[in-house]
Protein backbone atom coordinates (compact mmCIF):
# COMPACT_ATOMS: atom_id res chain seq x y z
CA UNK A 1 0.00 0.00 0.00
CA UNK A 2 1.79 3.22 -0.73
CA UNK A 3 1.41 5.56 2.07
CA UNK A 4 -0.44 8.72 2.14
CA UNK A 5 0.18 11.42 4.02
CA UNK A 6 -2.34 13.80 6.26
CA UNK A 7 0.14 16.38 7.40
CA UNK A 8 3.93 17.01 7.52
CA UNK A 9 5.75 19.09 9.67
CA UNK A 10 8.82 20.93 7.98
CA UNK A 11 11.09 22.91 9.79
CA UNK A 12 9.39 23.64 12.99
CA UNK A 13 10.93 25.85 15.47
CA UNK A 14 8.40 27.16 18.24
CA UNK A 15 9.31 29.93 20.67
CA UNK A 16 7.73 30.83 24.31
CA UNK A 17 8.72 34.44 24.19
CA UNK A 18 12.35 33.96 24.13
CA UNK A 19 12.79 30.20 24.71
CA UNK A 20 12.98 27.89 22.26
CA UNK A 21 10.95 25.34 22.98
CA UNK A 22 10.64 23.39 19.91
CA UNK A 23 13.64 22.84 17.22
CA UNK A 24 13.87 22.26 13.21
CA UNK A 25 11.34 19.48 14.14
CA UNK A 26 10.27 17.00 10.55
CA UNK A 27 8.01 14.87 10.80
CA UNK A 28 5.54 12.98 8.39
CA UNK A 29 1.72 12.42 9.57
CA UNK A 30 0.17 9.40 8.15
CA UNK A 31 -3.20 9.17 7.17
CA UNK A 32 -5.57 7.31 8.90
CA UNK A 33 -2.75 6.14 11.36
CA UNK A 34 -2.00 6.71 14.55
CA UNK A 35 1.09 8.49 15.27
CA UNK A 36 2.87 8.55 18.80
CA UNK A 37 5.34 11.48 20.57
CA UNK A 38 7.13 10.08 23.93
CA UNK A 39 9.55 11.20 26.15
CA UNK A 40 10.64 12.56 29.06
CA UNK A 41 8.65 14.99 30.94
CA UNK A 42 9.35 18.71 29.25
CA UNK A 43 10.77 17.25 26.18
CA UNK A 44 8.19 19.84 24.29
CA UNK A 45 5.46 16.89 22.77
CA UNK A 46 2.86 18.61 24.27
CA UNK A 47 3.98 22.02 23.22
CA UNK A 48 4.28 19.94 19.71
CA UNK A 49 0.56 18.71 19.74
CA UNK A 50 -0.45 21.73 20.49
CA UNK A 51 1.10 23.35 16.98
CA UNK A 52 -1.49 21.60 15.06
CA UNK A 53 -4.70 23.17 16.20
CA UNK A 54 -2.85 26.85 16.89
CA UNK A 55 -3.44 26.28 20.34
CA UNK A 56 -0.53 28.63 21.14
CA UNK A 57 -2.24 31.90 19.59
CA UNK A 58 -4.01 31.67 22.83
CA UNK A 59 -1.69 33.31 24.60
CA UNK A 60 1.03 36.60 23.97
CA UNK A 61 4.60 35.80 23.31
CA UNK A 62 4.06 32.62 21.09
CA UNK A 63 6.05 32.50 17.83
CA UNK A 64 6.14 29.38 14.75
CA UNK A 65 8.52 29.03 12.09
CA UNK A 66 8.45 26.74 9.40
CA UNK A 67 5.93 24.36 8.18
CA UNK A 68 3.16 22.14 9.05
CA UNK A 69 1.01 21.47 5.53
CA UNK A 70 -2.13 19.56 5.77
CA UNK A 71 -2.84 17.66 2.60
CA UNK A 72 -4.67 17.28 0.26
CA UNK A 73 -4.95 21.24 0.45
CA UNK A 74 -1.35 22.05 1.20
CA UNK A 75 -2.49 24.86 3.25
CA UNK A 76 0.29 25.60 6.12
CA UNK A 77 -1.17 25.41 9.75
CA UNK A 78 0.83 27.79 11.20
CA UNK A 79 1.37 30.65 8.75
CA UNK A 80 0.09 33.72 10.54
CA UNK A 81 -2.09 34.32 6.93
CA UNK A 82 -4.32 31.68 7.94
CA UNK A 83 -7.01 32.35 10.85
CA UNK A 84 -6.40 29.73 13.72
CA UNK A 85 -10.49 29.20 14.38
CA UNK A 86 -10.36 28.05 10.45
CA UNK A 87 -8.01 25.44 11.29
CA UNK A 88 -9.31 24.04 14.58
CA UNK A 89 -12.69 23.46 12.92
CA UNK A 90 -10.71 20.89 11.14
CA UNK A 91 -8.34 19.78 13.78
CA UNK A 92 -10.02 18.73 16.80
CA UNK A 93 -8.17 17.77 20.29
CA UNK A 94 -8.88 15.76 23.48
CA UNK A 95 -7.35 17.05 26.66
CA UNK A 96 -4.81 15.73 29.27
CA UNK A 97 -8.11 16.04 32.31
CA UNK A 98 -11.45 15.49 30.73
CA UNK A 99 -13.46 19.04 30.53
CA UNK A 100 -16.74 18.40 29.71
CA UNK A 101 -19.08 21.62 29.68
CA UNK A 102 -21.19 22.46 32.55
CA UNK A 103 -23.51 21.72 30.34
CA UNK A 104 -25.97 18.42 29.56
CA UNK A 105 -24.72 15.28 27.76
CA UNK A 106 -25.87 16.62 25.13
CA UNK A 107 -24.87 20.69 24.61
CA UNK A 108 -21.38 18.95 25.18
CA UNK A 109 -21.57 17.12 22.13
CA UNK A 110 -23.62 20.05 20.18
CA UNK A 111 -21.43 22.58 20.71
CA UNK A 112 -18.84 22.20 18.44
CA UNK A 113 -21.77 22.37 15.90
CA UNK A 114 -23.43 25.00 17.46
CA UNK A 115 -20.12 27.36 17.04
CA UNK A 116 -20.50 26.52 13.07
CA UNK A 117 -23.95 27.72 13.15
CA UNK A 118 -25.71 24.26 12.72
CA UNK A 119 -29.26 24.64 14.17
CA UNK A 120 -31.77 22.37 13.10
CA UNK A 121 -33.00 20.23 15.73
CA UNK A 122 -32.44 16.57 13.57
CA UNK A 123 -29.18 17.18 11.99
CA UNK A 124 -28.20 18.03 15.44
CA UNK A 125 -29.33 14.88 17.02
CA UNK A 126 -28.57 12.72 14.03
CA UNK A 127 -24.51 13.97 14.82
CA UNK A 128 -24.99 13.65 18.72
CA UNK A 129 -25.87 9.93 18.25
CA UNK A 130 -23.27 9.18 15.56
CA UNK A 131 -20.42 10.93 17.57
CA UNK A 132 -21.97 9.38 21.32
CA UNK A 133 -21.75 6.19 19.63
CA UNK A 134 -18.29 7.06 17.89
CA UNK A 135 -17.24 7.59 21.25
CA UNK A 136 -18.37 4.12 22.76
CA UNK A 137 -20.57 5.92 24.82
CA UNK A 138 -23.92 5.76 23.70
CA UNK A 139 -25.75 2.95 24.84
CA UNK A 140 -24.72 4.25 28.66
CA UNK A 141 -26.11 7.54 28.05
CA UNK A 142 -28.59 7.37 25.76
CA UNK A 143 -31.48 7.54 28.67
CA UNK A 144 -29.98 10.58 29.92
CA UNK A 145 -28.85 13.14 27.54
CA UNK A 146 -30.69 15.46 29.30
CA UNK A 147 -28.26 14.92 32.50
CA UNK A 148 -25.20 17.18 33.55
CA UNK A 149 -21.74 16.18 31.82
CA UNK A 150 -20.70 16.05 35.60
CA UNK A 151 -22.89 13.04 36.67
CA UNK A 152 -20.14 11.11 34.48
CA UNK A 153 -17.29 9.33 35.43
CA UNK A 154 -13.72 10.37 34.68
CA UNK A 155 -13.55 7.77 31.91
CA UNK A 156 -17.04 8.35 30.11
CA UNK A 157 -16.53 12.58 30.39
CA UNK A 158 -13.05 11.59 28.47
CA UNK A 159 -14.98 9.49 25.98
CA UNK A 160 -17.81 12.47 26.10
CA UNK A 161 -14.94 14.78 25.23
CA UNK A 162 -13.62 12.44 22.71
CA UNK A 163 -17.48 12.30 21.25
CA UNK A 164 -17.76 15.69 21.34
CA UNK A 165 -14.21 16.34 19.27
CA UNK A 166 -15.66 13.87 16.55
CA UNK A 167 -18.88 15.67 16.00
CA UNK A 168 -17.44 18.05 13.91
CA UNK A 169 -15.96 15.61 11.60
CA UNK A 170 -12.32 16.64 12.28
CA UNK A 171 -9.42 15.50 9.71
CA UNK A 172 -6.86 15.33 12.75
CA UNK A 173 -8.09 14.21 16.08
CA UNK A 174 -5.17 15.44 18.71
CA UNK A 175 -4.86 13.45 22.16
CA UNK A 176 -3.07 15.21 24.48
CA UNK A 177 -2.49 12.15 27.48
CA UNK A 178 -5.73 11.50 27.37
CA UNK A 179 -5.20 8.56 30.28
CA UNK A 180 -3.20 10.32 32.55
CA UNK A 181 -6.04 11.23 34.94
CA UNK A 182 -7.88 7.72 34.34
CA UNK A 183 -7.75 4.25 35.83
CA UNK A 184 -6.42 1.26 34.37
CA UNK A 185 -10.61 0.04 33.19
CA UNK A 186 -11.14 3.73 31.82
CA UNK A 187 -7.71 3.41 30.06
CA UNK A 188 -8.33 0.32 28.59
CA UNK A 189 -11.47 1.25 26.71
CA UNK A 190 -9.51 4.47 25.45
CA UNK A 191 -7.22 2.70 24.03
CA UNK A 192 -9.49 0.72 22.17
CA UNK A 193 -11.12 3.47 20.98
CA UNK A 194 -8.45 5.00 19.68
CA UNK A 195 -7.26 1.66 17.70
CA UNK A 196 -11.08 2.10 16.27
CA UNK A 197 -11.28 5.47 15.60
CA UNK A 198 -8.32 5.47 13.13
CA UNK A 199 -10.32 3.97 10.68
CA UNK A 200 -12.36 7.11 9.95
CA UNK A 201 -9.30 9.86 11.17
CA UNK A 202 -5.71 10.42 11.19
CA UNK A 203 -4.78 10.58 15.10
CA UNK A 204 -1.34 12.21 17.21
CA UNK A 205 -1.32 11.11 20.53
CA UNK A 206 1.06 12.37 23.02
CA UNK A 207 1.63 9.79 26.11
CA UNK A 208 3.82 9.25 28.55
CA UNK A 209 3.00 5.71 28.93
CA UNK A 210 5.39 3.85 26.52
CA UNK A 211 2.91 0.70 27.13
CA UNK A 212 0.02 2.82 25.58
CA UNK A 213 2.02 4.21 22.89
CA UNK A 214 3.30 0.06 22.04
CA UNK A 215 -0.43 -0.61 21.82
CA UNK A 216 -2.13 2.05 19.96
CA UNK A 217 0.04 3.43 17.53
CA UNK A 218 1.70 2.84 14.45
CA UNK A 219 4.41 5.35 14.18
CA UNK A 220 5.95 6.73 17.32
CA UNK A 221 8.31 9.87 17.30
CA UNK A 222 11.01 10.24 20.58
CA UNK A 223 11.02 13.17 21.31
CA UNK A 224 14.08 14.62 23.88
CA UNK A 225 14.85 18.89 24.46
CA UNK A 226 12.73 19.72 21.76
CA UNK A 227 14.03 17.92 19.21
CA UNK A 228 12.86 14.66 17.21
CA UNK A 229 15.20 11.99 18.20
CA UNK A 230 13.36 9.41 15.99
CA UNK A 231 10.59 8.46 14.64
CA UNK A 232 9.83 5.11 12.89
CA UNK A 233 7.20 2.46 12.87
CA UNK A 234 6.23 1.51 16.14
CA UNK A 235 7.18 -1.83 16.43
CA UNK A 236 10.27 -0.82 15.43
CA UNK A 237 11.28 1.89 17.87
CA UNK A 238 10.30 -0.44 20.63
CA UNK A 239 12.16 -3.79 19.50
CA UNK A 240 15.03 -2.16 17.54
CA UNK A 241 16.01 1.65 17.81
CA UNK A 242 18.69 2.75 15.54
CA UNK A 243 19.63 5.44 18.63
CA UNK A 244 21.25 4.66 21.54
CA UNK A 245 19.22 7.51 23.51
CA UNK A 246 15.72 6.46 22.29
CA UNK A 247 17.06 3.00 23.30
CA UNK A 248 17.67 4.28 27.19
CA UNK A 249 14.37 5.56 26.81
CA UNK A 250 12.48 2.81 26.16
CA UNK A 251 13.96 0.50 28.50
CA UNK A 252 13.33 2.91 31.36
CA UNK A 253 17.27 3.67 32.04
CA UNK A 254 16.51 7.52 32.10
CA UNK A 255 13.12 9.88 31.46
CA UNK B 1 9.98 12.72 80.22
CA UNK B 2 8.92 15.19 83.04
CA UNK B 3 10.44 17.98 80.86
CA UNK B 4 7.97 17.20 77.85
CA UNK B 5 4.63 16.58 80.06
CA UNK B 6 5.15 20.42 81.80
CA UNK B 7 5.99 21.76 78.02
CA UNK B 8 2.53 20.15 76.43
CA UNK B 9 0.58 21.67 79.61
CA UNK B 10 1.77 25.13 79.16
CA UNK B 11 1.00 25.04 75.91
CA UNK B 12 -2.24 23.57 76.56
CA UNK B 13 -3.01 26.48 78.98
CA UNK B 14 -1.85 28.78 75.77
CA UNK B 15 -4.12 27.07 73.90
CA UNK B 16 -7.42 27.60 75.86
CA UNK B 17 -6.16 31.05 77.03
CA UNK B 18 -6.76 31.85 73.42
CA UNK B 19 -10.48 29.77 72.84
CA UNK B 20 -11.80 31.78 75.78
CA UNK B 21 -10.38 35.26 74.15
CA UNK B 22 -11.52 34.27 70.48
CA UNK B 23 -15.06 33.50 72.49
CA UNK B 24 -15.75 36.50 74.62
CA UNK B 25 -14.39 38.77 71.32
CA UNK B 26 -17.15 36.66 69.24
CA UNK B 27 -19.50 36.77 71.95
CA UNK B 28 -19.27 40.55 71.91
CA UNK B 29 -20.10 41.73 68.72
CA UNK B 30 -22.56 38.93 68.55
CA UNK B 31 -24.51 40.62 71.77
CA UNK B 32 -23.86 44.08 70.93
CA UNK B 33 -25.36 43.35 67.25
CA UNK B 34 -28.78 41.38 69.25
CA UNK B 35 -29.35 44.13 71.71
CA UNK B 36 -29.10 46.58 68.77
CA UNK B 37 -31.82 44.53 67.11
CA UNK B 38 -34.05 43.94 69.93
CA UNK B 39 -34.20 47.51 70.93
CA UNK B 40 -34.95 48.67 67.15
CA UNK B 41 -37.72 45.86 67.25
CA UNK B 42 -39.19 46.74 70.48
CA UNK B 43 -39.16 50.32 69.58
CA UNK B 44 -40.52 49.91 65.88
CA UNK B 45 -42.08 46.80 65.50
CA UNK B 46 -45.54 48.53 66.85
CA UNK B 47 -45.83 51.12 64.41
CA UNK B 48 -45.79 48.82 61.77
CA UNK B 49 -48.94 48.87 59.79
CA UNK B 50 -50.61 48.74 56.19
CA UNK B 51 -51.09 52.15 56.95
CA UNK B 52 -47.35 53.29 57.68
CA UNK B 53 -45.98 51.96 54.00
CA UNK B 54 -49.14 53.85 52.61
CA UNK B 55 -49.36 57.12 54.29
CA UNK B 56 -46.94 59.74 53.01
CA UNK B 57 -44.45 61.97 56.20
CA UNK B 58 -46.56 64.16 58.27
CA UNK B 59 -46.36 66.81 60.70
CA UNK B 60 -48.12 63.97 63.22
CA UNK B 61 -46.18 61.26 64.05
CA UNK B 62 -48.87 58.55 64.39
CA UNK B 63 -50.13 59.86 60.73
CA UNK B 64 -46.58 59.38 59.08
CA UNK B 65 -45.63 57.18 56.60
CA UNK B 66 -42.97 55.71 54.18
CA UNK B 67 -44.55 55.68 51.17
CA UNK B 68 -42.64 58.40 49.52
CA UNK B 69 -39.47 56.60 50.71
CA UNK B 70 -39.85 52.79 49.94
CA UNK B 71 -41.15 54.44 46.49
CA UNK B 72 -38.01 56.75 46.41
CA UNK B 73 -35.29 53.83 47.47
CA UNK B 74 -37.38 51.00 45.11
CA UNK B 75 -36.74 53.54 41.93
CA UNK B 76 -33.71 54.58 42.99
CA UNK B 77 -31.80 51.31 43.01
CA UNK B 78 -34.17 50.06 39.90
CA UNK B 79 -31.62 53.16 37.77
CA UNK B 80 -28.73 52.01 39.86
CA UNK B 81 -29.21 48.71 38.39
CA UNK B 82 -29.93 49.40 35.40
CA UNK B 83 -26.56 51.09 34.69
CA UNK B 84 -24.10 49.87 37.07
CA UNK B 85 -25.26 45.65 36.31
CA UNK B 86 -24.62 46.60 32.17
CA UNK B 87 -21.47 48.69 32.44
CA UNK B 88 -19.62 46.75 35.32
CA UNK B 89 -20.57 43.14 33.88
CA UNK B 90 -19.00 44.43 30.30
CA UNK B 91 -16.22 46.03 31.89
CA UNK B 92 -14.66 42.95 34.15
CA UNK B 93 -15.82 40.18 30.85
CA UNK B 94 -13.27 42.62 29.17
CA UNK B 95 -10.58 43.15 31.65
CA UNK B 96 -10.74 39.48 31.97
CA UNK B 97 -11.05 37.98 28.86
CA UNK B 98 -10.27 40.68 26.24
CA UNK B 99 -7.45 42.84 27.74
CA UNK B 100 -4.07 41.77 27.43
CA UNK B 101 -1.99 41.23 30.42
CA UNK B 102 -0.04 44.57 30.57
CA UNK B 103 1.39 47.34 33.01
CA UNK B 104 -1.81 49.83 31.54
CA UNK B 105 -4.62 47.02 32.45
CA UNK B 106 -2.29 46.71 35.71
CA UNK B 107 -2.90 50.23 36.74
CA UNK B 108 -6.58 49.99 35.97
CA UNK B 109 -6.82 47.18 38.44
CA UNK B 110 -5.38 48.53 40.85
CA UNK B 111 -7.36 51.84 40.43
CA UNK B 112 -10.76 49.69 40.32
CA UNK B 113 -9.72 47.88 43.75
CA UNK B 114 -8.92 51.47 45.32
CA UNK B 115 -12.38 53.13 44.15
CA UNK B 116 -14.12 50.50 45.96
CA UNK B 117 -12.46 51.93 48.82
CA UNK B 118 -13.30 55.76 48.33
CA UNK B 119 -15.57 57.04 50.67
CA UNK B 120 -19.23 57.43 49.59
CA UNK B 121 -19.61 61.19 49.96
CA UNK B 122 -17.11 61.83 47.76
CA UNK B 123 -19.17 60.30 44.88
CA UNK B 124 -21.75 62.39 46.08
CA UNK B 125 -19.75 65.15 45.20
CA UNK B 126 -18.78 63.89 41.82
CA UNK B 127 -22.14 62.93 40.90
CA UNK B 128 -23.42 66.70 42.02
CA UNK B 129 -20.84 68.41 39.96
CA UNK B 130 -21.28 66.18 37.13
CA UNK B 131 -24.92 64.85 37.15
CA UNK B 132 -26.74 67.76 38.67
CA UNK B 133 -23.80 70.42 37.29
CA UNK B 134 -23.04 69.52 34.07
CA UNK B 135 -25.62 67.12 32.43
CA UNK B 136 -28.60 69.23 34.38
CA UNK B 137 -30.24 66.15 35.26
CA UNK B 138 -31.25 68.00 38.74
CA UNK B 139 -31.83 67.06 41.90
CA UNK B 140 -34.02 63.71 40.39
CA UNK B 141 -33.86 60.06 41.09
CA UNK B 142 -31.89 59.82 37.81
CA UNK B 143 -28.75 61.53 39.51
CA UNK B 144 -29.20 59.93 42.92
CA UNK B 145 -29.32 56.27 41.06
CA UNK B 146 -26.44 57.49 38.97
CA UNK B 147 -24.49 58.19 42.46
CA UNK B 148 -24.81 55.37 43.76
CA UNK B 149 -24.27 53.23 40.25
CA UNK B 150 -20.44 54.93 40.48
CA UNK B 151 -20.70 53.75 44.35
CA UNK B 152 -21.27 50.03 43.38
CA UNK B 153 -19.63 49.96 40.20
CA UNK B 154 -16.14 48.95 41.24
CA UNK B 155 -17.90 46.68 43.41
CA UNK B 156 -19.47 44.81 40.42
CA UNK B 157 -16.65 45.04 37.98
CA UNK B 158 -14.75 42.83 40.86
CA UNK B 159 -17.46 40.82 41.05
CA UNK B 160 -17.15 39.72 37.66
CA UNK B 161 -13.73 39.62 37.66
CA UNK B 162 -13.68 36.89 40.25
CA UNK B 163 -16.15 35.15 38.92
CA UNK B 164 -14.73 34.67 35.46
CA UNK B 165 -11.36 34.03 37.43
CA UNK B 166 -13.23 30.78 39.04
CA UNK B 167 -13.66 29.21 35.41
CA UNK B 168 -10.92 27.13 35.00
CA UNK B 169 -9.03 27.69 31.61
CA UNK B 170 -9.44 24.43 30.74
CA UNK B 171 -13.31 25.08 30.15
CA UNK B 172 -11.64 27.77 27.71
CA UNK B 173 -9.18 26.08 25.57
CA UNK B 174 -11.92 22.99 24.81
CA UNK B 175 -14.55 25.64 23.71
CA UNK B 176 -11.86 27.54 21.69
CA UNK B 177 -10.46 23.99 20.46
CA UNK B 178 -13.94 23.26 18.74
CA UNK B 179 -13.41 26.26 16.43
CA UNK B 180 -15.19 28.58 18.63
CA UNK B 181 -14.80 32.47 18.41
CA UNK B 182 -13.56 34.59 21.29
CA UNK B 183 -17.53 36.08 21.47
CA UNK B 184 -18.59 32.32 21.23
CA UNK B 185 -16.87 31.23 24.44
CA UNK B 186 -17.86 34.47 26.68
CA UNK B 187 -21.39 33.99 25.71
CA UNK B 188 -21.95 30.04 25.74
CA UNK B 189 -19.59 29.73 28.62
CA UNK B 190 -18.00 32.61 30.49
CA UNK B 191 -21.53 34.42 31.19
CA UNK B 192 -24.07 31.45 32.01
CA UNK B 193 -20.77 29.79 34.56
CA UNK B 194 -20.26 33.02 35.86
CA UNK B 195 -23.43 34.42 36.70
CA UNK B 196 -23.68 33.18 39.89
CA UNK B 197 -20.71 34.64 41.48
CA UNK B 198 -21.89 38.16 39.61
CA UNK B 199 -25.42 37.97 40.72
CA UNK B 200 -24.09 37.54 43.84
CA UNK B 201 -21.63 40.77 43.81
CA UNK B 202 -24.80 42.65 42.44
CA UNK B 203 -27.13 42.10 44.97
CA UNK B 204 -24.61 42.55 47.65
CA UNK B 205 -23.40 46.35 45.99
CA UNK B 206 -27.45 47.15 45.83
CA UNK B 207 -27.86 45.93 49.37
CA UNK B 208 -25.05 48.31 50.21
CA UNK B 209 -26.43 50.99 47.97
CA UNK B 210 -30.20 51.18 49.80
CA UNK B 211 -28.57 51.99 52.92
CA UNK B 212 -26.39 55.04 51.27
CA UNK B 213 -27.33 58.28 52.71
CA UNK B 214 -24.52 60.71 52.81
CA UNK B 215 -24.09 60.56 48.39
CA UNK B 216 -27.95 61.01 48.41
CA UNK B 217 -27.88 63.50 50.22
CA UNK B 218 -25.04 65.30 48.66
CA UNK B 219 -26.89 65.27 45.45
CA UNK B 220 -30.17 67.24 46.90
CA UNK B 221 -32.28 64.40 47.83
CA UNK B 222 -35.21 66.52 49.82
CA UNK B 223 -35.91 65.36 53.40
CA UNK B 224 -39.49 65.77 53.31
CA UNK B 225 -41.72 64.83 50.22
CA UNK B 226 -45.78 64.59 50.41
CA UNK B 227 -46.22 63.17 46.92
CA UNK B 228 -45.15 60.78 44.32
CA UNK B 229 -42.87 60.68 41.25
CA UNK B 230 -45.20 60.40 38.07
CA UNK B 231 -46.00 57.46 37.18
CA UNK B 232 -43.42 55.22 34.99
CA UNK B 233 -46.77 53.78 33.19
CA UNK B 234 -49.09 55.87 30.69
CA UNK B 235 -52.49 55.30 29.38
CA UNK B 236 -51.39 56.01 25.90
CA UNK B 237 -48.78 54.60 23.21
CA UNK B 238 -46.14 54.02 24.16
CA UNK B 239 -47.26 53.25 27.84
CA UNK B 240 -43.97 53.92 29.38
CA UNK B 241 -43.02 57.35 30.57
CA UNK B 242 -39.67 58.34 31.77
CA UNK B 243 -40.53 61.32 33.89
CA UNK B 244 -40.13 59.99 36.96
CA UNK B 245 -36.43 59.70 36.52
CA UNK B 246 -36.39 63.69 36.82
CA UNK B 247 -38.93 64.18 39.96
CA UNK B 248 -37.08 64.86 42.89
CA UNK B 249 -37.12 61.79 45.34
CA UNK B 250 -36.34 60.80 49.23
CA UNK B 251 -35.15 57.63 50.23
CA UNK B 252 -35.66 55.18 53.30
CA UNK B 253 -32.41 56.08 55.14
CA UNK B 254 -32.87 59.78 54.50
CA UNK B 255 -36.80 59.55 56.03
CA UNK B 256 -34.82 57.95 59.10
CA UNK B 257 -32.24 60.42 59.43
CA UNK B 258 -35.07 63.22 59.20
CA UNK B 259 -37.25 61.44 61.98
CA UNK B 260 -34.50 61.39 64.01
CA UNK B 261 -33.52 64.97 64.07
CA UNK B 262 -37.12 65.67 65.44
CA UNK B 263 -37.65 66.30 68.97
CA UNK B 264 -40.99 64.31 69.82
CA UNK B 265 -40.17 60.86 70.87
CA UNK B 266 -43.02 59.57 68.60
CA UNK B 267 -41.08 60.23 65.78
CA UNK B 268 -38.10 58.90 66.73
CA UNK B 269 -40.30 55.26 66.87
CA UNK B 270 -41.44 55.61 63.52
CA UNK B 271 -37.49 55.78 62.70
CA UNK B 272 -37.16 52.61 64.32
CA UNK B 273 -39.84 51.18 62.33
CA UNK B 274 -38.68 52.43 58.88
CA UNK B 275 -35.11 51.37 60.22
CA UNK B 276 -36.87 47.98 60.76
CA UNK B 277 -38.25 48.06 57.29
CA UNK B 278 -34.76 48.74 55.93
CA UNK B 279 -32.61 46.27 57.44
CA UNK B 280 -35.45 43.63 56.98
CA UNK B 281 -35.02 44.47 53.37
CA UNK B 282 -31.49 44.31 53.44
CA UNK B 283 -31.38 41.07 55.15
CA UNK B 284 -34.00 39.70 52.25
CA UNK B 285 -31.48 40.90 49.52
CA UNK B 286 -28.57 38.94 51.46
CA UNK B 287 -30.32 36.08 51.52
CA UNK B 288 -31.17 36.06 47.79
CA UNK B 289 -27.64 36.08 47.42
CA UNK B 290 -26.42 33.66 49.34
CA UNK B 291 -29.46 31.78 48.09
CA UNK B 292 -28.51 32.57 44.27
CA UNK B 293 -24.66 31.30 45.15
CA UNK B 294 -25.88 27.79 46.86
CA UNK B 295 -28.08 27.17 43.60
CA UNK B 296 -25.41 27.83 40.91
CA UNK B 297 -22.71 26.65 42.85
CA UNK B 298 -24.97 23.25 42.85
CA UNK B 299 -24.93 23.08 39.00
CA UNK B 300 -21.35 23.73 38.33
CA UNK B 301 -18.27 21.61 40.35
CA UNK B 302 -15.09 22.52 38.71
Amino acid sequence: MVKELKAEVKKLNFYYGSVQALKEINLPIERRKVSALIGPSGCGKTTFLRCFNRMHDLYPHNRYEGEITLYPDNINIISPEIDPIEIRMQISMVFQKPNPFPKSIYENVAYGLRVRGIRKRAVLDEKVEKSLRGAALWDEVKDRLNHLAFDLSGGQQQRLCIARALATDPRILLFDEPTSALDPTATSKIEELIIQLKDEVTIIIVTHNMQQAARVSDYTAFMYLGEIVEYDKTDRIFTAPSNRLTEEYITGRFG
Amino acid sequence: MEDIKKRIRTIKFWNSVFWITGLLSTLVGLALLFTLLTDLFMDGFPRLSYKFFTSFPSRFPDEAGILSAWVGSFLVLFVTASSAIPLGVAAGIYLEEYAGKNWLTDIIEINIANLAGVPSIVYGLLALGLFVYFFKFGESILTGGLALALLILPMVIMATREAIRAIPNSIREASYALGATKWQTVQSHIIPYSTGGILTGIIIGLSRAIGETAPIITVGALTFIAFLPSSPFSSEFPFVSFKWLFDPFTVMPIQMFNWVSRPQHEFQLNAAAAGLVLMAMTLLMNGLAIYIRYRFRRKIKW
